[in-house]
């Protein structure tokens, strides 16, 4: 982690930023997840203007029609084109885990460093807690309150910003174990800083890279957990474009007209692929195992 | 330690039934007005409340529900027509069924893999493996099982791409209907399990113990088996009991997309249908699951390390 800074020349954190993403796109997986991310990210934020048809407009005429001139990826059962709706498809996901992802890190993450270095009772009554909340599929979790509150996106960021950062505290946590226990710490307390100087100044930047990686893998995660949702029924509701909900629709013409599964699965798969290659490139970069976590 | 560790697992759960038992309660609505909906009114409501024994207080509620779920008697769903235990039960031998495949094929082919990919660290070997494990393990379950339905059900013909059997079916009925959920929960699987393995034996074979060994003259493969593995699979136990129980949320979308008659669908059916008293009883029975097979593990570790062992029978 420190290695880095220790070298005078490289010391201000812009320098640092810059010789983490050097590193990464060095890497093979890093340039390759970085294209795919930027790429999907770019095109949710243009594809309504690029798009070739209006993504709700239904043909009766060309219902599950093939590829062609006109519809490069051919319609789908109520004969919208698909192609649009692949290009728009990604956007709620985009957006919801977009933000949820950041808030789950921040509160998870400090509520961690902050237990990590206090302790004591609550902390250990918060980790029982925790468990049990990891003990629950995601799914059930979720579902229960979407459920209840509705499944537009103002229930979903929400949800998953707080289910999703709960592991997050337990990493944050152990990470400023690992970070407490060292001299710099001890000084800086005896230095006679208080509790919010010791984790602004000697914690948080130490246990920041793991908490990047941990941003990354919990983004992947959560688009998992949104598109899953969108599949089943329970995350974006029609005629919103979405490739989880796009694949649920088109599963039942398959076996005659499987490029409006395909579509969708190309786009999803390659987004969530990218994160992830990012992700493993980022914790090589950074000098993290990541491999050896589980994934909770 | 044992028994701190179970008294820690117990707990767990314990806390877990509150969760879930305060979640219902806080949640807007009761089981009967989420049941009933719009013809939550009158005398049906008032039945259904008396059914359901909602009429008392939330305290008495718990203790009464808690105590029948240690018995494994969890009350009668919010239509009031069956025990829950009996539509759970042959519901959660399928989905252990369905898991047990899975980690039967899983756990060894991973364990295999990831000490080949260990071994031969950035070797193209460990390239292909380890790309294909992080394709396999990021894409959704829905996505690979909608793909693999394609390819091997509708194009080749191979398999079945849906499950018909019913849920009280004997076992042999479900093959081989089973073999494609089967498939997608162990590439899933295996993919989580290789990867650990993997970074496991890399770090035990870059141990100073492992360089001592090969300075001696210790022949290779007797240095993998004798005094590497064992040490880079003992970590891995753990690690895998955590996967696997994550992976129950994947189990329940497989459940879905093959029709499944498992305890995941089941799940979103009675979330779907608003049926709380199934809901509460299914989360507390998988939650239980989880922390069981943690603790599982944990005891494996115990009883295979021996310095924990020691650690352990000392009781200090």
């Amino acid at each position: 982690m420190t290695e880095i800074a220790a070298t005078p020349a490289e010391n201000t954190r812009l320098q640092r930023t810059l010789g983490v993403l050097r590193d990464v796109t060095a890497r093979p997986s890093g340039a390759i997840g970085l294209t795919l991310v930027a790429f999907h990210v770019i095109l949710a934020i243009i594809s309504p203007w690029i798009v070739p048809y209006d993504y709700k407009a239904m043909d009766s005429l060309s219902m599950l029609n093939g590829p062609s001139g006109a519809h490069w990826l051919g319609t789908d059962h109520l004969g919208r084109d698909v192609l649009t709706r692949v290009l728009l498809g990604g956007r709620e996901a985009l957006l919801v885990t977009g933000i949820a992802t950041p808030v789950a890190v921040i509160w998870g993450g400090l509520l961690g460093i902050f237990f990590g270095l206090v302790g004591g009772r609550l902390d250990e009554v918060l980790m029982r807690v925790v468990d049990a909340f990891l003990s629950l599929p995601w799914i059930l979790k979720m579902l229960v309150l979407i459920v209840t509150f509705g499944t537009g996106i103002e229930v979903l960021i929400p949800t998953l910003a707080f289910f999703y950062g709960i592991p997050v505290i337990r990493i944050a946590r152990a990470a400023t174990h690992d970070v407490v226990a060292r001299d710099f710490v001890s000084a800086a307390r005896a230095r006679g800083h208080g509790r919010i100087t010791v984790i602004r100044r000697e914690l948080l930047p130490n246990v920041l890279d793991t908490l990047m990686v941990e941003g990354a893998m919990r983004w992947s995660w959560m688009l998992l957990a949104f598109s899953s949702l969108s599949f089943l029924g329970f995350g974006v509701s029609p005629p919103t474009p979405d490739w989880g909900l796009m694949i649920a629709d088109a599963r039942g013409f398959m076996s005659f007209a499987p490029w409006g599964v395909l579509g969708p699965v190309i786009a999803l798969s390659s987004l969530i692929i990218g994160i992830n290659l990012t992700a493993d490139a980022l914790a090589k970069a950074l000098g993290i195992d990541r491999a050896q976590k589980a994934p909770v | 330690m044992l028994m701190r560790r179970l008294f820690l697992g117990a707990i767990t759960v314990w806390i877990v039934s509150v969760i879930i038992f305060a979640g219902v309660e806080v949640l807007p609505g009761d089981a009967c007005t989420a049941f009933l909906e719009r013809e939550a009114q009158g005398k049906l409501l008032e039945n259904c409340r008396e059914a359901q024994g909602l009429n008392r207080s939330a305290a008495e509620r718990y203790f009464d529900w808690a105590s029948g779920a240690v018995r494994g008697d969890f009350g009668v769903s919010a239509n009031g027509q069956k025990s829950i235990s009996e539509l759970v039960g042959n519901r959660l031998r399928n989905s252990l069924l369905l898991a047990f495949c899975a980690l039967a094929i899983g756990v060894p082919l991973a364990i295999f893999l990831g000490v080949v990919t260990g071994l031969r660290r950035d070797k193209p070997v460990d390239l292909v493996f380890s790309t294909t494990a992080v394709f396999a393990m990021t894409i959704p379950e829905f996505v690979s099982a909608t793909v693999l339905i394609l390819v091997f059900s509708v194009w080749l013909g191979w398999l079945p791409g849906i499950v018909l059997t019913s849920a009280g079916a004997p076992v042999p009925e479900f093959f081989p209907e089973i073999l494609l959920p089967v498939i997608v929960l162990g590439m899933v699987m295996t993919a989580h399990i290789l990867r650990m393995v993997r970074s496991s034996v890399i770090e035990v074979m870059a141990g100073d113990y492992v360089q001592m060994a090969v300075l001696k003259g210790v022949p290779y493969w007797r240095i993998v088996f004798r005094h590497a593995l064992p040490n880079a699979l003992l970590p891995a136990i753990n690690v895998v009991a955590l996967t696997i129980a994550w992976l129950l949320g994947g189990v329940v979308v497989i459940e879905v997309v093959f029709n499944y008659p498992g305890l995941g669908r089941m799940m979103i059916d009675a979330i779907s249908d608003r049926d709380l008293p199934v809901v509460q009883a299914i989360a507390l029975i998988v939650a239980t699951v989880y922390v069981g097979v943690n603790l599982t593990a944990d005891i494996m570790t115990m009883v295979l390390n021996p310095r924990l062992r020691t650690h352990a029978l000392r009781g200090s």
